[in-house]
C-alpha cells in the first residue's frame, strides 16, 4: 500500500534538519580545533610539523568525502569499535573540515604582514603570546568569510552521511520517498530545506567578502 | 585489535576497479566540457544579458550551490521520470555532475569576465576592434587565464564528488567498490585501495590542468 505524500510526511523531513544541523554543528566545532592545530602546524617552524600537515591536507582534499566516510565506518569496526554512523559521520566529517579549514586558516595567518611577527619578536614576546594576541587576532578578521563560506560546504557534506545509514534530512527523505514514491515532492522538499539553511549563509560569507574588500582596498 | 588486512581479494580483481575509474574519467572529464559549455553560456548571459536572463542564471546558480549534490542526482534520477524523463543511472550522473559543475563553473567564470578593467575594453575599441574581437581577444581570453586555476581546482572537486553517483548505481569507481566488497568481505581493504585510486585520478588530473593551462595560455603576461 502507497502512502500519500502529507502533512506527516513532510514534517518528517522537516524535523530531520536538526540531525543535519546537529552533525554540521559537531563537524564544524571539531574541525575548527583540528584546523587550527592544522594551520599552525602549517606555518610551523619545525620542517616535519609543516610536511606532516601539508600531506593530511593533500590526502583529505585529493580523496573523495565518500570514501573517507566509508573508511572511516568500516575502520571504526576493526579496531572493535562497534559500527555506528552517528560516530563515524562525526569523526570523518571532522578530519574532512580539519584539513579544508587548516588550508583556510594557513592562507590567513600568512596574510598577516610579517612585519607584526617581528615586532612581536622585538618586544620579546614568546611564541604563545605572539599567536594569540598579535597573529591570530589579526588572521581571525580575514579568515571569518571563507570560514563561513566553507560551512555552506560542510553542510552539503553532512548529506553523504545518509549513505552511510546516519537519519538526517537527506535520509529521511529516502526513507519517505520510499514509502510514499512521490519523489518529486519529497527531493524538491530536502533541497528547499538545504537551501534555506545553505543560502543565509552564502549570502553572509558573499556580504562579509565585499565588505572586507571595500576596508582593504588600497 | 588482531585484525589481519587481507588484499589479496582486492588486487585479485583490479581489472573491475581499473574499468571502474574509466566510467568515472569518463564520467567527470565530460561533465567538465559540458559544464564549462554551460558555463561560458551563462557568464556571458549574467554579465551582458537583459535583467530576466540574468535572474534565471542567478537563480540557477544560488539553487545549485545551496543543495547537496545527493540530494540534486536523487532528484534527477527518481523525480524526473515522473513527469516522462526516464534515465540509465549513467546518463543521470553525467547529467546531474554537468548541472553541478555548471553553476559552480559560472560563478568562476563570471568573476574573470568582471576582473577585467573597463580601459581595457575602451582601448579595443579605440583601436578599432571589432565588438567579437573584444569580446574574444580582450575579455574572454585574459578573463580564463586569470580563473583557469579556480576553474581547474573545481574540475578536481567534481571529480571526488562524482564518486556520489554510485548510490543510483551507476557504474564508477565507488561502485565498483561497493560491487567488490560486497563480493569479498573486505571493506576496509577495497576502500583504501579505492581511496588510492581516487587519490593517484586527482593528481593525473592536475598534472593535466597544469599541462594544458601551459599550452594553451602562451602569450607573455602583462601588469
Amino acid at each position: 500500500m502507497i502512502r500519500p505524500f502529507g502533512i506527516d510526511e513532510a514534517l518528517f523531513i522537516i524535523l530531520a534538519v536538526r540531525w543535519t544541523i546537529a552533525l554540521s554543528l559537531v563537524a564544524f566545532a571539531g574541525g575548527a580545533l583540528g584546523g587550527l592545530l592544522i594551520a599552525l602546524a602549517r606555518v610551523a617552524e619545525a620542517r616535519p610539523l609543516r610536511y606532516a600537515a601539508l600531506g593530511f591536507i593533500r590526502l583529505f582534499q585529493g580523496t573523495p568525502l565518500l570514501m573517507q566516510l566509508f573508511l572511516v565506518y568500516f575502520g571504526l569496526s576493526i579496531f572493535g569499535v562497534g559500527i555506528n554512523p552517528w560516530i563515524a559521520a562525526a569523526i570523518a566529517l571532522t578530519l574532512h573540515a580539519s584539513a579544508f579549514l587548516g588550508e583556510i586558516w594557513r592562507g590567513c595567518i600568512q596574510a598577516v604582514p610579517p612585519g607584526q611577527t617581528e615586532a612581536a619578536w622585538a618586544l620579546g614576546l614568546g611564541y604563545r603570546d605572539r599567536m594569540t594576541s598579535i597573529v591570530l587576532p589579526q588572521a581571525a578578521r580575514i579568515a571569518v568569510a571563507p570560514t563561513v563560506g566553507f560551512s555552506v560546504q560542510l553542510i552539503k557534506g553532512t548529506s553523504l552521511a545518509s549513505i552511510i545509514g546516519f537519519v538526517e534530512l537527506t535520509r529521511s527523505g529516502q526513507i519517505i520517498n520510499n514509502a510514499t514514491f512521490a519523489p518529486f515532492y519529497v527531493f524538491g522538499l530536502v533541497a528547499v530545506m538545504y537551501f534555506v539553511l545553505c543560502w543565509p549563509l552564502s549570502l553572509l560569507a558573499r556580504r562579509m567578502e565585499r565588505r572586507f574588500a571595500v576596508a582593504t582596498r588600497r | 585489535m588482531g585484525y589481519t588486512f587481507n588484499f589479496g581479494p582486492v588486487f585479485a580483481n583490479l581489472d573491475m576497479l581499473i574499468a571502474g575509474a574509466l566510467i568515472t574519467v569518463q564520467l567527470s572529464g565530460g561533465a567538465m566540457i559540458l559544464g564549462t559549455i554551460i558555463a561560458l553560456t551563462c557568464a556571458i548571459a549574467k554579465t551582458a544579458g537583459p535583467a530576466p536572463l540574468r535572474w534565471l542564471v542567478d537563480a540557477y546558480v544560488e539553487f545549485i550551490r545551496n543543495t547537496p549534490f545527493l540530494v540534486q542526482i536523487f532528484f534527477i534520477f527518481f523525480a524526473l521520470p515522473s513527469v516522462g524523463l526516464r534515465l540509465t543511472p549513467n546518463t543521470a550522473a553525467l547529467l546531474a555532475l554537468t548541472i553541478n559543475v555548471g553553476a559552480y563553473a559560472t560563478e568562476i567564470i563570471r568573476a574573470g569576465i568582471e576582473s577585467i578593467q573597463r580601459g581595457q575594453v575602451e582601448a579595443g575599441y579605440a583601436l578599432g576592434l571589432k565588438k567579437s574581437q573584444i569580446y574574444r581577444y580582450i575579455v574572454m581570453k585574459p578573463a580564463l587565464r586569470t580563473i583557469y586555476p579556480a576553474l581547474t581546482s573545481q574540475f578536481i572537486y567534481l571529480m571526488l564528488t562524482s564518486s556520489v553517483v554510485s548510490v543510483i548505481s551507476a557504474t564508477d569507481l565507488a561502485a565498483a567498490g561497493n560491487d567488490l566488497q560486497s563480493r569479498t568481505f573486505v571493506a576496509f581493504e577495497v576502500y583504501v585501495v579505492i581511496t588510492a585510486i581516487y587519490f593517484l585520478l586527482s593528481i593525473g588530473f592536475s598534472l593535466l590542468f597544469a599541462f594544458i593551462g601551459r599550452a594553451a595560455f602562451t602569450y607573455p603576461l602583462s601588469r
